[in-house]
């Protein structure tokens, strides 16, 4: 299969950081087409700064990049403004981890789906209407013709993020990039968004580089797992393997924060005490 | 009930207690109308025989009663200085007045929001600098003396524009509109520093919102991401902000009518104070009240269709 993305030696430092401080500090992965790669350390790791990095949505102003970022052949750190927004939303689309929050709360749901294809096809409102209507059946959205018509605020977290795939997924981007995207969300709906992503993966063919702190969710999606620590990845194997036997102590230590069912938080039976 | 019943409703009850508090406080003022109709000088009969002519020898209570139902017929009463119906004395000026008042505001909006847009998106700290320090002392004069500033540098140095040279709308629509253009223009600028200031600010909150985020991740312009998204979003605390303007240039107006010699509501509303002409008082006074009620219901339905997560009930 074909490289589609490719981090070499990314080096990300905030100007307001301090001196010789890396938010990301010579990150190097790649990505092959319809790939799932799950990103996965803890809060300040550097996984979300890599993410907008890949994305193209560092602020320039405020930091500094090194390296370089290539997607199916195209640099997309080191290029114009112009060059860079020609790939966003169009082969590379991002899914955030907040949906009540990422959508324009006074803009109805059908424009901003059909979004990414006002900026970048000349399709007619007709056929833009028609792909955000299929884009959000694909997303197993119920009754879509209905829900252009609401705004943001009148649906829950789950369909909200539906929302967010249908129009991330509208232009047929190559790579999907979700930054946890499962994170705000209760569980059940976390299980249903995972089984829908890993779903349009397997019919699109879309690589999806997939950001979480969350090892457990992490397996569930990917063949492939990187771990992140202070701003560099330590370790890089198959997700079967990774929880097999992990190289890194970190690894490891990921891994056993992970509640199961032997390690329970809370007391295993109520009314123990009373007992004695 | 529906939205609009209840704000009808207060408007009536707002108007009410407004046209009560007028007449009270006309009552506890020291000077009386036949004083100055008469002269200072008048005989005692001279004066309770016009005082029983004007029906003020009658108890506070009734005359309020009397000039209440009256109005509500339609009938604004007789001004007592000049001896013409209260809706003739009034309907010129109230056009006049709302000609300015409504030049002003359409010129406050046709100013601050270009530049508000322009400040809010672009990124210069020079430009910054410069608003920020354009707003404070724009701000912190008030109209009537850059009014006074207008009048010296139009009339006295450049001679484009005579103080005091009026032409009513009777006469003239053209020279009467382009005799309002500064008076108009005086009251629009604090107004104008005000809203840029404050567009900005509402502009550069929403640039950190996530949707922001989102629309950039689609591969939008800055400009496609401001106009297609921020621009609504920051204009919503605007709407609120416009409509308190636009309620307070009526008043404003009165201060600015005097600085350029506009006989309009606002000068005859301060002559009829000094003259204690209390019927051409009470209808000015309910006329503003209802004006300001007005401009705000007329926001809050601006503000309901602007931002769907508000319904009114």
């Amino acid at each position: 299969m074909a490289e589609l993305l490719s981090v070499r030696d990314l080096r990300v430092r905030f100007h307001r950081a301090a001196p010789g401080r890396c938010a990301v500090d010579g990150v190097s992965f790649s990505l092959e087409e319809g790939e799932i790669l799950g990103l996965v350390g803890e809060s300040g790791s550097g996984k979300t700064v890599t993410a907008m990095a890949v994305s193209g949505l560092l602020p320039r102003r405020q930091t500094e990049a090194s390296g370089s970022v290539t997607l199916a052949g195209r640099e997309l750190l080191h290029c114009t403004e112009a060059q860079l927004r020609a790939v966003q939303g169009s082969e590379l689309a991002v899914v955030f981890q907040e949906p009540m929050t990422s959508l324009d709360p006074v803009r109805r749901i059908g424009p901003q789906v059909e979004e990414s294809l006002r900026a970048h096809t000349r399709l007619s409102a007709g056929e833009r209407r028609q792909r955000a209507l299929e884009a959000m059946a694909q997303a197993e959205l119920p009754d879509p013709e209905a829900l252009c018509r609401k705004y943001p605020h009148e649906l829950s977290g789950g369909m909200l993020q539906r929302v967010m795939i249908a129009a991330a997924i509208v232009s047929r981007p190559k790579l999907l990039l979700a930054d946890e995207p499962t994170t705000a969300l209760d569980v059940t709906i976390q299980a249903q968004i995972l089984a829908l992503l890993k779903k349009l993966n397997r019919e699109t063919h879309m690589a999806i580089l997939f950001i979480s702190h969350d090892l457990h969710v992490v397996r569930k999606l990917c063949r492939r797992v990187a771990v992140m620590r202070r701003g560099r990845i330590v370790e890089t194997d198959t997700a079967e393997a990774l929880f097999r036997a992990p190289r890194e102590d970190y690894t490891r230590q990921l891994i056993a924060a992970i509640p199961t069912r032997d390690r329970r938080l809370l007391p295993e039976e109520p009314g123990e005490e009373a007992s004695l | 009930m529906s939205f609009a019943a209840k704000k009808l409703i207060t408007l009536i009850i707002t108007l009410f207690i407004v046209s009560l508090l007028a007449f009270l406080a006309f009552q506890i003022i020291p000077g009386d109308p036949t004083t100055d109709l008469l002269g200072t000088e008048a005989s005692q009969e001279a004066r309770a025989a016009l005082r029983a002519e004007l029906g003020l020898d009658r108890p506070a209570l009734v005359r309020y009663w009397d000039w209440l139902t009256s109005f509500l017929t339609g009938d604004m009463g007789e001004s007592y200085n000049y001896r013409l119906p209260v809706s003739g004395l009034l309907g010129e000026k109230l056009v006049i007045t709302g000609v300015l008042a409504l030049m002003s505001f359409l010129f406050t909006i046709a100013l601050s929001i270009p530049l508000g847009i322009l400040a809010g998106s672009v990124r210069s700290p020079a430009l910054d600098k410069l608003v920020a320090a354009l707003d404070q002392v724009v701000m912190s004069v008030p109209p009537f003396f850059v009014g006074i500033l207008v009048c010296y540098l139009f009339g006295t140095v450049l001679r484009v524009f005579v103080p005091g040279d009026f032409v009513s709308y009777t006469q003239d629509w053209g020279a009467f509109l382009s005799y309002l253009v500064l008076p108009a223009l005086s009251m629009a600028l604090p107004r104008v520093a005000m809203t840029v200031k404050m567009l900005r600010g509402s502009i550069l909150s929403q640039l950190g919102e996530d949707y922001v985020r989102t629309a950039r991740s689609r591969g939008l312009t800055r400009w496609a991401v401001l106009r297609r998204h921020v621009l609504k979003n920051a204009l919503l605390p605007v709407i609120t902000f416009l409509a308190v303007s636009a309620a307070e240039i009526m008043t404003s107006s009165i201060v600015i009518e005097q600085v350029f010699t506009i006989p309009g509501v606002g000068r005859l509303l301060l002559s009829s104070i000094s003259n204690r002409d209390f019927p051409v008082v009470q209808a000015i006074v309910v006329i503003l009240a209802a004006w300001i009620v007005a401009v705000n219901f007329v926001a809050d339905l601006l503000y309901q269709a602007a931002d769907p997560r508000i319904r009114l009930r």
